[in-house]
């Protein structure tokens, strides 16, 4: 088997906007002194005067976004979910949410994953606050390919919305010259009818690698990647409830308010089942090497398996 | 200032003033405070500075106006109706359920440009407004009023930095300094003073005007004009309650709404102001 390429979502946003901005002269980018971090610096070089550097003032860096588009740009605002999510909530709900304006966030670092920094910058709770707020639509990529289509997709759609990108270089198992981004569709990635795995971004490939695994072992797992958290796509769950009878999910986020939670909130109108959450469960993480703490915090494959099998009895 | 135009400025903001009473009093709440000090140099603006039209209120590049105050929405919201934006009788629903005029401005009420309220935020859409208007090479200048106690807000002083920083020459942000926010004076709640020397140590261009006094207004907006390279502040000494006797220069009427007895008295000097002008 060839070498499985790996690349940090982060990477495929810059690297998007770098591309996109060719086709969209209206495309602007802001960011709050993390344009190495964020990778928007790709963007920066290529287009320096479609470029505007906010400082360490993420409050009003998003305010300054709902301007532009208010006159008709379209700004992507870029920082750490921590920033954008977390210390812009407010601005994101009252002057991008609420007047309904055409900007987009691009939040990198999302997510355990952060790792060596520790809890300060390590979000497990932007999905949840974005969620809250009436008309955001909220994207979490699972891969390059993915966090590639996600950001054009963005562009087209037109109102708030939420990007939400990672550190750690993950796992490339999208073919990019087939795959197809659809805005609010789930995307069914293994069939199986013993039990459903839900995963979002990191833990899509962690997900992927379980059901084989679990495969072997005679447990026919369904996966299914749902890259959009906002609209859900009720129809791919509500299926799966009904014809698995059990669904698990996983997230490298917070179990209240994320994936776990808007999963639940859609089987428990349509299809009641039992859903186990796996995620960050309601804690602080802290410092260390990504791939230790997502081991340590259940966010692997081993765990999604031992998960599943416990929850069939096996 | 041409004389003819002062008179008729000082008879529609009369009118302005009325309408915010009028507004503040079917609500049974609101802010008729801050409203009223503000009353004249939004006439000022939407009478003699913006260049917006009722009949295209999407005009790409007409003059924007946030108003970063935004608990004082009866002002503009008075304003917006004497220049023809929506009947005057909208005003008489502020607040309501159903109601066009909500309790804060409001991006899909007719001429209002922004959403606003959440102090310390529309200086910064003001910003983003100012910098698209730099970017394209429009000629449109945005306006924005803040309050003496909203400056408080961190977001003000970052939203400071950046119109230096870009030096947004095309944006005039006015201060409203009546004094007194809800808790009390300012300058015993948490003092923003001296404004002028914030704005300068920030890199602005700062003008001080009379907020009541046509001719100190428009001076002040002249000379905005006329600057390069530097955002403006006009931090204008103005009176809450201005224009209503029991009113004027009392912290309690920042968000009270006046009861039938206060209503009739209000409008009745009001209405003694009006036939003093128009006589």
């Amino acid at each position: 088997m060839a070498d499985v390429i790996k690349k940090a979502t982060r990477e495929s946003y810059g690297e998007a906007l770098a591309e996109l901005g060719e086709k969209y002269e209206n495309l602007y980018v802001l960011d709050a002194d993390l344009a190495a971090a964020t990778k928007t610096g790709i963007f920066k070089k290529k287009y320096p005067d479609r470029f505007f550097d906010c400082g360490i003032a993420e409050a009003n860096m998003m305010g300054v976004a709902a301007g532009l588009a208010a006159t008709g740009k379209i700004p992507f605002a870029s920082s750490f979910a921590m920033f954008a999510a977390g210390r812009a909530f407010e601005i994101v709900r009252n002057s991008i949410g609420y007047p309904h304006l055409n900007v987009k966030i691009g939040a990198t670092h999302a997510g355990i994953s952060v790792g060596e920094d520790g809890a300060t910058h390590q979000c497990n709770e932007d999905i949840a606050l974005m969620r809250t707020i009436p008309g955001m639509v909220i994207i979490n990529p699972a891969d390059d390919v993915e966090a590639k289509a996600a950001v054009a997709a963005a562009l087209e759609h037109v109102g708030p919305l939420y990007m939400r990108f990672g550190r750690l270089a993950a796992p490339v198992f999208n073919d990019k010259d087939t795959y197809k981004f659809e805005l609010g569709k789930g995307v069914l990635l293994r069939e199986g009818d013993d039990i459903t795995i839900v995963a979002t971004g990191l833990m899509v490939n962690e997900a992927l690698v379980a059901a084989d695994a679990l495969k072997a072992e005679g447990i026919n797992a369904r996966v299914i990647n749902i890259h959009t958290i906002k609209p859900i796509d009720k129809d791919i769950i509500t299926k799966a409830a009904k014809e698995t009878g059990i669904i698990v999910t996983v997230e490298e986020h917070s179990i209240i308010g994320g994936l776990g939670s808007a999963v639940s909130e859609v089987v428990t109108e349509a299809a009641p089942c039992k859903v186990v959450k796996i995620g960050v469960n309601d804690e602080y993480g802290h410092s260390g090497p990504a791939v230790d703490l997502l081991k340590e915090f259940g966010l692997s494959s081993d765990n999604i398996i031992k998960t599943v099998k416990e929850t069939l009895g096996k | 200032m041409d004389e003819t135009l002062k008179k008729q400025l000082e008879t529609t903001a009369c009118k302005v003033r009325m309408g915010i009473i009028e507004g503040v009093y079917n609500a049974k709440s609101g802010h008729p405070g801050g409203s009223l000090s503000i009353a004249d140099t939004l006439t000022y603006l939407y009478f003699a500075k913006l260049n917006v039209y009722p009949d295209n209120p999407d005009l790409q590049d007409r003059d924007r106006f946030v108003l970063s105050k935004g608990h004082t929405a009866p002002a503009l919201y008075s304003v917006l109706a004497q220049k023809g934006f929506f009947p005057y009788d909208e005003l008489k629903s502020l607040r309501h359920i159903g109601a066009l005029l909500q309790g804060h401005p409001c991006i899909h009420i007719p001429g209002v440009d922004m959403s606003s309220g959440s102090l310390g935020q529309g200086i910064s859409v003001a910003c983003g407004m100012a910098l698209s208007g730099k970017i394209s090479g429009d000629t449109y200048k945005v306006y924005t009023v803040l309050g003496d106690g909203e400056i408080q807000e961190g977001q003000v002083w970052e939203a400071a930095m950046f119109a230096a920083h870009y030096k947004l020459d095309n944006l005039v942000a006015i201060v409203d300094n009546n004094g007194l926010q809800i808790d009390g004076c300012v300058s015993d709640v948490m003092s923003p003073y001296p404004i002028v020397d914030k704005f300068k140590a920030f890199g602005w261009h700062v003008i001080e005007m009379d907020a009541h006094d046509f001719d100190s207004i428009e001076k002040a907006f002249n000379e905005a004009e006329t600057i390069v390279n530097q955002p403006v502040a006009i931090v204008q000494k103005s009176v809450k309650g201005k224009g209503v006797s029991f009113m004027e220069n009392q912290c309690s009427w920042h968000g009270t709404a006046p009861n039938a007895e206060q209503y009739a008295q209000a409008m009745a000097e009001l209405e003694e102001t009006l036939k003093s002008l128009e006589g």
